[in-house]
């Protein structure tokens, strides 16, 4: 697989002081779905606009399609479909009208109606972009990005503030964008949007990639699979860390708001365990819960932070 | 290039109609569209572009045309004597145009105070009479020498100079020809500035400038456009203000509208460039308007809109005739009003010329597109 977009050591430092990145490196394949996991002011969107050829780096290189910006700019912007994190399109132009004036920038358009039926923009066509609701008004954002028949499709936080239903009609539309042969890449704070959507994911904490792999690989890497959450009354908290540690198949603990988190290889041992404690202890169990460990599990890992928090 | 061909372009439906392929003009085309689509939706703006001013020729025409007659009002201190002279005052030849009331003293001078009265004329007892006139204000100075003249002569004076008057009325000389004019330069003014300057402005702060630099489109284009619906407008402006000139106030055009729109044209890109280079760089629309309120205040005051800037001090015309809506405001009253040619005019069509020339460079050397 050829390599669609590729940095090294980009930084970018506003106004001499802030470094929103610091030595980022990425090697996005061609007809790959890549996604920035970060959480608020991580540096995603400064990277990616980086990319897109709309903000100078500092320094570091970016090369897209094998091109660099600056020398082959005018084919590049043929090439790429850009969805900003915030864009307020004219209100007062029609839903076919805005796309019809997207595609007209460039040489060799798709049809209007066609991205309008892909994207079920159809029944609103001529609708004006002002009384849109939020999911629609995504949606036209990358109706605008995908009428130019883009290779690479950069998403700035697609589904951010969208109910679930027009969160998945947007995967919807990534996925066939995917197996039409082009290549994604995406920001996003939503972990099950990257666990979902993307073959390989970059986890950028300020300004630098602290994670990157799979999905599967970085829960892997996690140790545990599962993670376990209990609740009890009565023991002193700070002693019992220890006990919680030293049951079988454990690979790490948290403790946060009462509540205690293990990492697990194997519930089915652990479990029990766990219960002959509380037990023998006579500690009273307030709540027992367990699920598959998460990409949040991997942030919060990482960081020692939720995602949400920033 | 090689790398790049090697990637599949995206899923074409086998049924869609064939990829059609966009001109050179294509985005230029859509951009124009799209900006008077916007405009045209957009009410409130309709109406401070073409009713605003539409509404100020209409009412300060109607409040200042000419009166049948020019009258003076009067009034006389009711001292003994006070019947004689009015009296005298309506036999005399002016007595038509003189309006007369007898008051007190106190209730006199405060109506005239508050421009009831143009004079108050105080009988002395004996025959004479004192005025009570405001040298400041234009009319008591008129009326005063009316009433004398008439006092005078109805008291037997005889002029040594025969002489009659003739009043000139004619369309080419009143205050509404000169206003229309003047209308249209600051309409200009206006609608340029604030046409570029917030239209700019707007779609950065909604970063729609950044969105558009991120497609292929030609940056010449997107600004030909903004500057194509200016001009687009101004036609309309034009038409729309001398038109009611010429139907509601009998404004006669001698200059030719060839030459009219020339100049339309110019002051239109001189203040589409001011617009243009106010927006260069600001990031919120508070920031714009300040900018561009700043910049036409001098204008406004200076630049001989509703009166002529002849009133204000010698040492500082030079400056004002540099002023673009001065010169604007100059060369359409001259074409308009005299039918001058336009090479009779080329001081003016320079300054308009500089002042939009050396803006438009500025303002795309510090232009900021994100
Ligand atoms: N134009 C700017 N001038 C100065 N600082 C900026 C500018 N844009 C971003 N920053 C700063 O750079 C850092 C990274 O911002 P960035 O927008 O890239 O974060 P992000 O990961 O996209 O966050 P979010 O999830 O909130 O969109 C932040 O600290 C932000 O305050
Ligand atoms: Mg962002």
């Amino acid at each position: 697989m050829p390599t669609a977009i590729q940095c090294r050591d980009l930084r970018k430092t506003y106004d001499g002081k802030i470094e929103a990145v610091r030595g980022l490196n990425l090697e996005i394949q061609a007809g790959e779905c890549f996604g920035l996991l970060g959480p608020n002011g991580a540096g995603k969107t400064t990277t990616i606009e980086i990319l897109e050829g709309l903000l100078q780096p500092s320094s570091g290189q970016v090369t897209i399609l094998g091109h660099t910006w600056g020398t082959h700019t005018r084919e590049l912007r043929e090439w790429l479909g850009i969805s900003l994190q915030e864009t307020r399109l004219s209100e007062k132009l029609s839903v076919r009208e805005t796309i019809e004036l997207f595609a007209s920038f460039y040489r060799q358009p798709r049809s209007s109606a066609e991205v309008m039926e892909e994207l079920q923009l159809t029944e609103k066509a001529d609708a004006w972009v002002g009384k849109l609701s939020g999911g629609q008004r995504q949606r036209l954002a990358v109706a605008t990005a995908l009428v130019g028949n883009p290779k690479i499709l950069f998403l700035d936080e697609p589904t951010t503030g969208l109910d679930p239903q027009s969160r998945r009609q947007l995967w919807e539309i990534v996925r066939t964008f995917l197996r039409g042969g082009g290549t994604v890449l995406l920001t996003t704070h939503y972990m099950d949007e990257a666990e979902r959507l993307c073959d390989r994911l970059a986890v950028i904490d300020h300004g630098q990639v602290i994670a990157e792999g799979t999905p599967t690989d970085l829960i892997e890497r996690l140790g545990g699979h599962h993670v376990v959450e209990f609740a009890v009354s009565g023991g002193p908290d700070t002693d019992s860390f220890n006990h919680w540690k030293a049951l079988p198949g454990v690979d790490s603990v948290r403790h946060e708001d009462g509540i205690i988190s293990l990492s697990v290889r194997e519930p089915h041992t652990t479990i029990p365990a766990l219960l002959d404690k509380v037990r023998t202890q006579n500690l009273q169990l307030l709540h027992l819960t367990t699920r598959q460990a998460s990409l949040e599990d991997v942030f919060v890992h990482l960081t020692g932070r939720h995602l949400r928090e920033g | 290039m090689a790398i790049a061909e090697r990637i599949p372009v995206a899923r074409m439906n086998p049924l869609s109609p064939p990829p059609r392929l966009n001109g050179r003009w294509s985005g230029f085309a859509h951009l124009l569209l799209a900006r008077m689509k916007e405009l045209v939706r957009e009410p409130e703006l309709i109406f401070w572009i073409f009713g605003f001013p539409l509404l100020l020729a209409l009412g300060l025409g109607i409040a200042f045309r000419n009166k049948p007659a020019e009258v003076t009002s009067i009034a006389i201190v009711s001292n003994p004597g006070a019947q004689e002279i009015a009296n005298m005052i309506q036999q005399s030849p002016q007595g038509s145009s003189i309006k007369v009331q007898i008051l007190e003293r106190t209730q006199a001078l405060q109506a005239f105070h508050f421009g009831k009265y143009d004079l108050v004329v105080e009988p002395d007892g004996r025959g004479g009479v004192r005025y009570i006139y405001d040298p400041s204000r234009s009319e008591t100075v008129l009326s005063r020498a009316e009433v004398d003249d008439a006092l005078q002569s109805g008291a037997g004076r005889k002029n040594p100079v025969p002489a009659s008057s003739f009043v000139s009325t004619e369309p080419g000389s009143r205050y509404i020809d000169f206003l229309i004019p003047g209308l249209l330069g600051m309409t200009l003014m206006n609608s340029g500035m604030w046409g570029v300057g917030f239209a700019l402005v707007d779609m950065r702060q909604r970063k729609l400038l950044k969105r558009f630099v991120a497609t292929p489109m030609r940056k010449s284009d997107f600004l030909l456009a903004l500057a194509g619906s200016r001009l687009a407008l101004m036609l309309i402006e034009i038409g729309l203000l001398l038109g009611l000139g010429m139907l509601a106030f009998h404004v006669r055009v001698l200059g030719s509208l060839w030459n009219i729109l020339v100049l339309g044209t110019l002051g239109s890109v001189a203040f589409g460039g001011l617009g243009l280079l106010a927006a260069c760089r600001a990031r919120k629309i508070e920031t714009v308007s300040g900018i561009i309120n700043l910049a036409m205040m001098p204008m406004w005051i200076f630049s001989g809109v509703f009166f002529s800037y002849e009133h204000f001090p010698a040492r500082i015309l030079p400056y004002i005739k540099a002023l673009p809506l001065t010169a604007l405001n100059d060369a359409l009253r001259a074409t308009i009003l005299q039918g001058a040619s336009l090479s009779s005019q080329v001081g003016r069509i320079l300054v308009l010329a500089l002042w939009g020339g050396i803006s438009f460079v500025l303002a795309l050397r510090w232009f900021r597109w994100t």
